[in-house]
């Protein structure tokens, strides 16, 4: 029967594809265990203040945090006179004092953080043509989130032979990016910051704690989700077994 | 007990003789409406569809409240809105995954139609109001997913709105006019977003008319024949709690996935800001498009493409006569039976294809399945319904298993 012999091979068609198209090879990305995975997740506070000063004393040097305001900070454990301490040493171009002046002033809590560049085409031209991507979303515009952020810190390695004549002047050779050319040098080096916690800075783990903050960066509101999301659930699930003890009682009376 | 009324129940009578809303809304939905008694948990989505449309309306209006639509704020207010105002991050997330859901749940009230033949004699009227509040539908969340402005916002509503200029003779001026410029600029997420919070309105008009044209034959059943009236019960109480149990069920799924994995419908390139000057690798339609998506990909001339992906969903007008058999529950029908899996399996399939970049078996894949779906609704539908011998149906619906046929 035609029907049928359709119906089979759309069948085997629908198993068969997918595999093929992954086997086609796509990054695989080494999946790291995060403190925030998993239905109770919750952020490990010290790794984002570890994440935040590798942050602070490297990535900001050439991207942006546009959506993290100082005073947010307070939410990964740093007291408010803490973050004032952190602001003031940011300076920020206001405008403009009772004669129409810009001036400058240091940067308070509510300040968001300074991007290094004034513009794009600054930001352009100081990094030969490519323009340094703001984090603040990074880890949700990137299939793998932040495992993607992890591995591509650390996916730097010698291009194999026959990518080598491919490269392009000031192109860097990673595993996980697209196309395998990225504009970004290595900036990750064991013991390249000392932390303040002690932990010792080894490239894995710097990269790891970053991509961590970087991930609170951009969903700011996981723990609460989460938190929320338990409540709500529960609260569901007992709604829903008595709506079903209730229709079943109801019920009871018709044949059917 | 004494048969003297409160002067609760002499306010109410007072009322309910001036404004009868209340047996109004109990004929429409409550005790006085009978309804057969074997109805399945398929029958449960109208229902669910409705508390969805619900849903989406309250937390659009309370989005709408923060949100900027501005070509150079609205990305950064939607972030506002997930980061500063307070529980806004969940309402975007029930709205985001909202608009998923209530497709979710149209679909399957689309495909129990299909399989049980509700759309035949004498609901086809019933059956063309489902299928303009599907196409409000789509204009809405279509509309309404342009509105963050990202990337694929952005370059989505580019896609979309050029296929208009296939139109013969006037469609640049189409395009122009939907862009309400020479191209996807502020002034279309202006309009988008007027229209974006009208159309909702409408389509709760349209759900008026399709439960009134409802009431008319009354609903259908799985066994498919008129139900008599020994075979009703009123929808209250006995459909309001199924369809309670149905919302507890429903929420279940909807809540895991808007507080455990908010963003797995969508693409990831959404959260990187509209940029005209930059095309995405892969522009992809969100995954309730994607059928429709990979009709319009699978003919290489535009307008053919355009006409068979607009054919597609409007062809639904027709059903009711391309489908010359008078049986409507496909229990009945050994062939059709076949034929509904195997157009349900097409438009897995179709759903695929549109996601794949249009090259090799997905673009092999995508003109078998369309030539599939409209061979299913063209040819198929219509034979069947002539060579296909139905399987003797019952007198009743309290005496399905007696009509058995003779030894």
């Amino acid at each position: 029967m035609r029907i049928v012999l359709f119906a089979a091979v759309a069948i085997s068609l629908l198993g068969f594809v997918p595999a093929k198209t992954q086997a086609a090879g796509e990054v695989v990305l080494e999946e790291q265990e995060w403190s925030f995975d998993g239905p109770f997740g919750r952020f490990d506070r010290q790794q984002l203040q570890r994440g935040f000063q590798v942050y602070r004393e490297v990535c900001s040097s050439c991207h942006g945090l546009d959506y993290i305001a100082f005073r947010n900070l307070q939410e990964i454990g740093y007291s408010e006179d803490q973050t004032k301490v952190l602001a003031s040493e940011y300076t920020i171009e206001e405008c403009c004092d009772d004669q129409g002046d810009i001036f400058d002033r240091p940067a308070i809590p509510a300040d968001y953080y300074p991007n290094p560049y004034p513009n794009a085409q600054f930001a352009r031209a100081s990094n030969n043509g490519a323009l340094p991507p703001d984090l603040s979303l990074m880890t949700k515009a990137r299939p793998g989130g932040p495992d993607y952020m992890y591995n591509l810190i650390i996916g730097y390695e010698e291009p194999p032979t026959e990518m080598a004549e491919e490269m392009m002047v000031g192109m860097y050779y990673n595993t996980v990016f697209e196309g395998n050319q990225i504009a970004m040098a290595q900036q990750l080096f064991d013991d390249l910051i000392e932390y303040s916690d002690g932990t010792p800075a080894t490239s894995d783990q710097m990269a790891r704690d970053v991509s961590a903050f970087l991930h609170w960066a951009a969903e700011p509101k996981l723990e609460v989700r989460k938190q929320t999301g338990v409540r709500v659930l529960l609260f569901t699930f007992i709604f829903t077994v008595l709506a079903y003890l209730l229709k079943r009682r109801i019920w009871a009376d018709v044949e059917h | 007990m004494s048969t003297e009324k409160g002067w609760g129940m002499r306010a109410f009578d007072w009322f309910e003789e001036r404004l009868p809303i209340v047996s109004f809304i109990d004929n429409s939905v409550g005790s006085k409406y009978p309804a057969p008694k074997n109805l399945n948990y398929f029958w449960n989505f109208g229902a669910l569809a409705g508390l969805v449309l619900v849903i989406m309306i309250v937390t659009g209006i309370l989005l709408a409240m923060s949100y900027t639509p501005h070509v150079d704020h609205a990305f950064q207010s939607v972030e506002r809105i997930m980061r500063d105002v307070n529980s806004g991050w969940l309402l975007r997330y029930m709205h985001a995954n909202g608009a998923s859901f209530f497709f979710i749940v149209v679909y399957i009230h689309i495909f129990r139609g299909l399989y049980y033949g509700s759309y035949k004699s004498p609901r086809e009227v019933l059956w063309w109001l489902g299928i303009i509040i599907m196409l409000l539908m789509m204009a809405t969340a279509f509309m309404g997913y342009v509105l963050p402005w990202g990337q694929m916002s952005f370059w989505g509503a580019t896609v979309i709105t050029n296929l208009f200029s296939a139109v013969p003779l006037i469609g640049d001026k189409i395009v122009t006019l939907l862009w309400g410029g020479f191209s996807v600029d502020n002034a279309t997420l202006n309009r988008f977003f007027a229209l974006h919070y009208l159309l909702p309105f409408v389509l709760v008009g349209v759900v008026v008319l399709h439960i009134w044209a409802l009431h008319i034959p009354g609903s259908n059943n799985p066994v498919g024949i008129d139900a008599a009236p020994q075979d009703k019960i009123p929808f209250h109480p006995y459909y309001t709690v199924k369809d309670m149990f149905g919302v507890g069920v429903f929420l279940l799924a909807y809540f895991t996935v808007v507080f455990w994995f908010p963003n797995i419908m969508g693409h990831t390139d959404n959260y990187i800001p509209a940029n005209p000057l930059s095309t995405p690798a892969h522009i992809v339609p969100e995954w309730y498009f994607l059928p429709f998506y990979a009709i319009l990909r699978s003919i290489d001339d535009k307008l053919t493409g355009v006409i068979l992906m607009f054919g597609s969903i409007l062809i639904l007008f027709v059903l009711p006569w391309l489908d010359t058999s008078r049986v409507r529950s496909a229990s009945f029908r050994p062939i059709y039976k076949v034929l509904f899996w195997v157009f349900l399996i097409d438009c897995v399939v179709l759903t695929w294809c549109g996601a794949q970049v249009a090259e090799g078996l997905p673009l092999i894949l995508s003109r078998v399945g369309t030539f599939w779906y409209f061979f299913h609704f063209l040819v198929l539908l219509p034979v069947i319904g002539w060579i296909e011998t139905p399987k003797p149906l019952p007198i009743s619906i309290s005496t399905p298993v007696v009509a058995k046929p003779a030894e």
